[in-house]
């Protein structure tokens, strides 16, 4: 990567930057979600390691959250911009070497905020913990040269029409500095009270609804079309998710504030919108699994469709809980609990993280020109992902079920404590797959960029699977 | 290719997400900002200090610059017998709450009656000033407004300092901090939940409870007990202490971590904290092999274990 930063433009080749973004997003992933098995290891055997002040689960838990929003999630998102963009409008990226210096600065900029919020330098705001002076970093070095890429980009582009996908990434690109600019604005500006707490659950709610979730959706409005081959099934059905979302997406947060004394029009327009969330929902999983018709077979014999319409399926229970859970009488029974927990990570470990895998996985094998070192370690890396996940939602969901009932009851919370135990264990052998899986993926793409076998011109990685 | 066909679609998108930013942002703010504070949220900022997380005056979150809360009976300034006051100490160039350096956070009654009755705008961080929290009628409704007793009373920092005791002093301020960087908000809540909460952990907080007030730190995930009344709940200094040192001398099943660091290198009496020794004879008595667990030491007046406990007893 160094020796590009100063190279001239002409001399870096195309798709260096998506490549280092690529692998950066997979050690971000092996450090966030071994600090994930850690903290998890944490709450189940409190003693584990102790006596250490950066150790101890109240500095580590904030550091595992930001390395994977933004260490593996937006940097895969980074990642599939930038071979996605310029693929769907025939053109080449707009500039390699700002891409090259954006993965640079991210990684910097990204392993400095963490470094300080370890050693406990925190805003004390959730999700928007990072100093306000990372904060300006983070908005200048990563964000916006990414924004202006992307813009430039499809503004370059050689075709009439913008694809779906391309609306997402721009649309999104540009939301996402108002919403991190916007949601650590109480830091900039000082601001108090319930309005702080209200931003801080505003910029956490939207940088899922206006970053993750439509991005996540957008990378596999491409994988899907063009690893089957099927067309995408209706494009008006696309335009309505890219709408719905930017209108219904970005208005409920307060529903994670019920129980604060906000406005109770607040509260009530938060739970509409709520439920309105699942127009964009059905839109997106019923086009891509519509896409899928006369395919399926590839739903078990490619690796990118099984990871992105795995992921694509989990959006339904995924939406359907994130619907519901904000009308009143649900979040009085959940919120807090741990199948709050369950349902990010449903998020971010279920729907987003395998519709980005894929995109990783496809990306890298396109752009190295390279096979896929082995096929065996990446269906065991989606099963360790899958059973790793499954066992983590499980148990914290009926962790979760046990503390809402203990909420209700007025249980002792020892006694919610005692009787969460076991499925806290569990969610540590999940954790732990899913990071030992993600650790197999890193071994397998670093041999994949050494040792793979070349892609002959005019093929694409996943026709040639299955040849020797 | 141009932009230009997509001028209908971006002004769409524009009108889009500008008028939903409008009704979630803009609206909200005006509803909240024509919110009085009450006197909760007046003791709670003049406790707290300006900032509980990340600020310049104390940028690795060690509990500078932080006020003192007081609890005196007696005139700091003529000496004379006075009902218990609590007041709130600001040494020189401790910065000041929101409430002093943003009256208009107050609401429009207290901050009138702050600056006319109160003469907060009198008092100068370069020299430091004692805070009063104070109550008026105003057209029959009780009005809490902020009191400089330093402008008014004459009350100087280390005059007030030096007629409490140590046991008179809090040091809320300094444990907000510990209580943000050491993450307990992870797992305790500071907002009770619209459920029997609401009796079993006591009163909601009502609206103006938090002006002022920077973080708030309500967090979200309760994998613990909600924070909001526990020095109600629970007001012995020594159960904390044993809870801090070690939660499982106190609930053998709780899963909450060690903050024994917090007690530093010394104790109260000025003895070095033997770690090593103390680990030994716990793992003993947690094995069956002892009747007794071993002494939780004291911690010393400027630990951050003292503050960390003088927050937690603080919050009723």
């Amino acid at each position: 990567m160094f020796k590009y930063l100063f190279a001239k433009a002409e001399d870096i080749p195309a798709g260096s930057a998506a490549v280092y973004f690529g692998f950066s997003s997979i050690i971000w992933f092996v450090i966030g979600t071994g600090l994930g098995s850690f903290n998890a290891a944490k709450l189940a055997f409190p003693d584990f390691v102790t006596g250490s002040e950066i150790l101890s689960f109240g500095h580590m838990r904030q550091v595992h959250v930001l390395a994977v929003i933004l260490g593996w999630i937006s940097m895969a998102f980074a990642m599939a911009m930038m071979y996605i963009t310029p693929a769907l409008g025939n053109t080449k990226l707009w500039s390699e070497k700002l891409g090259v210096w954006n993965c640079f600065l991210w990684n910097i900029g990204l392993s400095l905020g963490l470094f300080l919020l370890w050693m406990g330098v925190s805003s004390g705001r959730e999700y928007s913990d990072m100093p306000f002076v990372i904060d300006v970093v983070v908005i200048l070095g990563l964000l916006t040269p990414l924004c202006v890429n992307v813009f430039m980009t499809i503004k370059t582009r050689r075709t009439q029409g913008i694809y779906t996908t391309n609306w997402f990434f721009g649309a999104a690109t540009f939301m996402v500095i108002i919403v991190f600019t916007v949601g650590n604005s109480p830091e900039f500006f000082q601001l108090t009270g319930l309005t702080e707490a209200y931003l801080t659950w505003w910029f956490a709610h939207n940088v899922l609804g206006l970053w993750i979730t439509p991005v996540a959706a957008a990378i596999s409005y491409y994988v899907v079309p063009k690893v089957t081959g099927n067309p995408l099934y209706s494009h008006r059905i696309g335009h309505l998710h890219f709408w719905s979302v930017v209108v219904f997406y970005s208005t409920p947060a307060a529903h994670h504030l019920m129980s604060a004394p906000l406005p109770e029009w607040l509260k009530s327009f938060a739970s509409v919108e709520g439920v309105l969330i699942l127009v964009p929902a059905i839109a997106f999983v019923s086009n891509l699994l519509l896409t899928m018709t006369g395919k399926w077979r590839m739903f078990v014999e490619n690796i990118e469709i099984k990871f992105t319409i795995t992921g694509v399926l989990m959006a339904i229970p995924l939406n359907m809980q994130g619907g519901f859970q904000q009308t009143r009488a649900i979040n009085w029974y959940i919120h807090g609990t741990g199948w709050i927990v369950a349902h990010a990570h449903l998020a971010l470990l279920g729907f987003s993280t395998f519709l980005e895998a894929a995109a990783v996985y496809y990306g890298l094998q396109t752009l190295l020109r390279r096979k896929l070192y082995s096929l065996g370690l990446a269906n065991f890396h989606f099963w360790m992902l899958l059973i790793g996940f499954t066992t983590y939602w499980i148990s914290i969901t009926i962790a979760g079920l046990i503390q809402g009932a203990g909420k209700i009851y007025e249980v002792p919370y020892i006694d919610v404590v005692i009787a969460e135990h076991p499925y806290m264990i569990a969610r540590w052998v999940g954790g732990t797959m899913v990071f030992l899986g993600n650790c197999v993926w890193l071994y397998n793409m670093y041999k994949t960029a050494r040792a793979g076998t070349a892609i002959p011109a005019g093929r694409l990685p996943h026709e040639l699977a299955y040849e020797r | 290719m141009a932009f230009r066909e997509y001028k209908i679609g971006t002004r769409m998108f524009g009108l889009a997400f500008g008028t939903s930013m409008f009704i979630t942002l803009y609206m909200p703010a005006v509803d909240i900002q024509n919110v009085s504070a009450t006197s909760i949220a007046m003791d709670r900022q003049l406790s707290f200090g300006r900032v509980g997380g990340f600020s310049y005056e104390d940028p690795f979150l060690q509990g500078d610059a932080k006020p003192i809360t007081v609890q005196i009976s007696q005139d700091p300034k003529t000496g004379a017998a006075i009902e218990s006051t609590r007041a709130f100490v600001y040494e020189a160039n401790v910065p000041f709450p929101n409430g002093i350096r943003h009256p208009r956070i107050l609401g429009k009654a207290p901050s009138a009656a702050s600056a006319s009755k109160g003469r907060i705008a009198e008092a100068s961080e370069a020299q430091g000033a004692v805070f009063l929290v104070r109550e008026t009628i105003e057209g029959g409704v009780a009005v809490p407004y902020i009191e400089n007793a330093t402008a008014t009373r004459g009350w100087t920092p280390a005059a007030t300092l030096s007629k409490a005791s140590d046991s008179q002093r809090l040091l809320v301020g300094k444990g907000k901090i510990m209580f943000v960087r050491e993450g307990c908000w992870w797992c305790h809540t500071l907002l009770p939940e619209q459920t029997q909460d609401w009796q079993y952990f006591g009163a909601p907080p009502m609206l103006g409870d938090f002006n002022g007030e920077s973080p708030t730190a309500f967090g979200s995930d309760r994998k613990a007990p909600d924070l909001t009344h526990v020095g109600s709940r629970n007001s012995s200094r020594e159960w904390m202490m044993m809870h801090f040192f070690n939660p499982r001398l106190v609930q053998s099943h709780s899963i909450m971590p060690r903050y024994d660091y917090l007690w530093g290198e010394k104790d109260a009496s000025g003895n070095t904290i033997d770690y090593d020794g103390w680990r030994t004879a716990y793992t003993a008595y947690a094995a069956g092999e002892s009747i007794y667990p071993p002494e939780v030491p004291v911690p010393a007046a400027d630990s951050e274990a003292r503050a960390l406990i003088d927050f937690v007893l603080n919050m009723k």
